[in-house]
């Protein structure tokens, strides 16, 4: 496993986000049919990701080897197995949105976020993601930050809209 | 007391809905006035939301486009007494063209009241088909479903009622119940009818999974949501609480001694995972990997046991089919497309949203007449029809009728009805690259055309586009798109080839601007 997974344990370094991220996720869904995926959204709601150490875990709790727990984690697009931003924001890629501009506005994302795919932001506040649609295709382009989709996002709107999740988090500070 | 209606589905929400129902709201307070704020879903005229409606003495009548910076000029301009003086009035709402023209069998209830409202669903003919269900036999109700002519809308088309037969034939291992899953993993771009019907009428589905459950006799249903509908999720784990709360799910469905529970389980953004196969091994838990097939999902499906697989229009079509009977449904469309599908206009149009009406339409009136042409007001050029393994039609095609077959002669498919328009700047060579690089990504990797081809397919697409041996390169591409397509277990390979060869066959001029 650690050939292939960066070392992301979390159990030593917070005790508690992982009694509540991992241990208490795990207790409290383990017993549903095909419980692997309810587990792996609970677990990265909560951590944001699934840390190496989780994996582990739910293997042994599922009886299951950690091989298949991390083939079911890197099969979905969903989870990550490194931490992120603080926010995640995801472009539409898909046809709708081409239709409309989302390539222009891709490159422009990238440009003034400074990353790529599946990169995070020097200040960790942005993971950038690709998304094949997000259902609000009448009003293309479409973006998706952490929970809340905009529709019609221009690249101007689109900075708009990093500047107040920047701003935003500030302030929770 | 004004009763005012914000809609808060997910587009009217990305346009702002939210704001304009605090702003409303903080009006009505600042000024005394007694109002009642209903969240609705929406109608599906999405390019007119945010659409506010107020109910007056004579009916409701909406404003639309509202954005949140026009709310204080439309307070003003007396929104609250339903007057006429603003520029954003556009009357009574089921008067609109878009809407009146519509034949709305499953979005009838769409956008009218909270979609949340038990009580409303139940005063609109809500539950009159599991009530009705509840005194005919499992058969009785695969007949009807039968006889509807019903087809599967998440694309393939397969008669749902002989679907149904099978699993009603089937006994489930001892000990075990078979199963209804709802596919509800609407990855195809340009659709959002499956979404809107979750958002807009959440109970129709229930209700149409529950038939479907007393049909076939499952006990148990599952509903498998992609995640990138988080306002679904949230409407539809409300939904499903609720009508437990009210009898309508549970170990003893409205005190018949019949069983039905459901639950909504989120997917993790795969494409692939729409396959009802590869979505059965996600469900269970594992990588989304196509099975082979047979045996069908309807003999051995989830966890073994026998499985309806049915997109989420195919069961909220049900109430109505059970309600009404099945020859108010048959009567309406086209040769051997019966019933209506939710049309879905999409991509670079100036009235994009939901359009329900019988097959047999064609593409040119939907995207004249009810889309009014392309959002950027340039001409259009290519229209992928069926979602990202859709076909691209050229002009020449946009008289085929809205139907199964007919698209079926034209080598293009009809799939989940959404229509994606583009204008004069598109570069085809550059879509049908997309749709080669979308493989790549969404491939599950099961089959080798598929998983390598795709691949293969983006870098021959490359040299074409590049002017390298063109004519060789061609010839190869139209190679690997045949092996794709009679090498791939399911359409995620085995379609991939549609949109690549209608760009090359019909903008064949947009594969040569690379440089001699």
């Amino acid at each position: 496993m650690s050939d292939v997974l960066p070392n992301n344990s979390i159990q030593a370094l917070d005790p508690e986000l992982w009694q509540r991220g991992v241990v208490e996720s795990v207790a409290s869904l383990k017993h549903k049919p095909g419980a692997l995926l309810p587990i792996l959204h609970a677990v990265q709601g909560v951590i944001g990701y699934i840390p190496s150490d989780a994996i582990e875990y739910i293997a042994k709790a599922l009886n299951q080897t950690a091989a298949e727990i991390y083939g079911v984690v890197s099969f979905y697009h969903q989870f990550h197995t490194a931490p992120g931003g603080a926010n995640q924001v995801e472009i539409c890629r898909a046809e709708a949105c081409q239709a409309m501009g989302s390539r222009q506005l891709e490159a422009h994302a990238k440009a003034s976020l400074g990353v790529d795919y599946h990169q995070t932001t020097s200040d960790r506040e942005i993971r950038l993601e690709p998304v094949y649609c997000l259902g609000n295709c009448a009003c293309a382009p479409s973006v998706r930050i952490n929970d809340k989709i905009y529709a019609r996002v221009t690249p101007e709107r689109f900075d708009r809209l990093m500047d107040d999740v920047r701003t935003v988090r500030v302030e929770v500070k | 007391m004004i009763k005012v209606f914000v809609p808060q589905d997910t587009t009217s929400k990305a346009l702002g809905a939210d704001d304009v129902a605090m702003a409303i709201d903080a009006y009505a307070e600042q000024h005394g006035v007694d109002i009642q704020l209903i969240r609705n879903g929406s109608r599906g005229m999405f390019w007119l939301e945010t659409l506010v409606e107020v109910e007056t003495q004579t009916g409701r009548v909406a404003y639309g486009p509202v954005m949140p910076e026009d709310i204080e000029a439309l307070l003003a301009a007396d929104l609250l007494s339903g007057s006429d003086q603003s520029p954003l009035y556009l009357g009574d709402t089921e008067s609109i063209p878009y809407l009146a023209k519509q034949q709305r069998f499953s979005f009838a209830r769409a956008g009218i009241d909270d979609p949340l409202s038990l009580p409303y669903y139940c005063a609109s003919g809500g539950y009159e088909g599991l009530t009705k269900a509840l005194t005919m036999s499992g058969q009785a109700i695969v007949d009807e479903v039968k006889q509807s002519g019903l087809r599967g809308r998440g694309g393939a088309a397969f008669p749902t009622g002989i679907k149904w037969q099978t699993v009603h034939d089937v006994a489930a291992d001892p000990g075990q119940t078979k199963y209804i899953v709802c596919n509800a993993d609407e990855g195809d771009s340009g659709t959002f009818a499956d979404r809107l019907a979750m958002e807009a009428d959440p109970y129709q589905l229930i209700e149409g999974m529950t038939i479907a459950g007393l049909a076939v006799g499952a006990e148990c249903g599952y509903i498998y949501l992609r995640s990138e509908y988080p306002e679904a999720h949230r409407i539809l784990n409300e939904a499903v609480m609720r009508a437990e709360r009210a009898g309508y799910l549970g170990d003893n469905i409205l005190n018949s001694g019949k069983r039905f529970v459901l639950e909504v389980r989120l997917a993790a953004k795969s494409y692939v995972c729409g396959e009802e196969t590869a979505l059965l091994e996600s469900l269970e838990g594992k990588r989304g990997m196509v099975r082979v097939k047979p045996p069908l999902p309807a003999i051995k499906g989830l966890w073994g046991q026998p499985t309806v697989v049915n997109n989420v229009l195919t069961l909220a079509a049900v109430p109505f089919i059970v309600r009404e009977g099945a020859q108010a449904y048959a009567d309406v469309g086209y040769g051997r497309s019966r019933g209506t599908l939710p049309f879905q206009l999409a991509g670079n149009i100036k009235r994009g949203g939901v359009v329900e009406l019988g097959f047999g339409v064609t593409l040119r009136e939907l995207m004249q007449d009810f889309g009014g042409g392309t959002f950027s007001g340039r001409p259009m050029r290519a229209v992928q029809v069926g979602g990202p393994l859709g076909a691209y039609l050229p002009e020449s095609q946009w008289d085929t009728p809205m139907d199964y077959e007919s698209f079926a002669a034209e080598q293009a498919v009809l799939g989940h009805g959404g229509i994606v328009v583009f204008d004069d700047t598109v570069d085809m060579s550059e879509q049908a690259r997309f749709s080669m690089e979308f493989c790549v990504e969404e491939s599950c990797g099961k089959c080798t055309p598929c998983r390598i081809g795709s691949t293969r397919g983006v870098e021959v697409i490359d040299r074409i586009r590049a002017n390298e041996s063109r004519d060789e390169n061609i010839a190869l591409l139209e190679d690997l798109c045949e092996t794709m397509v009679d090498g791939s277990l399911c359409a995620m390979g085995g379609m991939t080839p549609f949109p690549v060869m209608s760009a090359l066959r019909h903008f064949g001029e947009d594969f040569e601007r690379g440089e001699v």
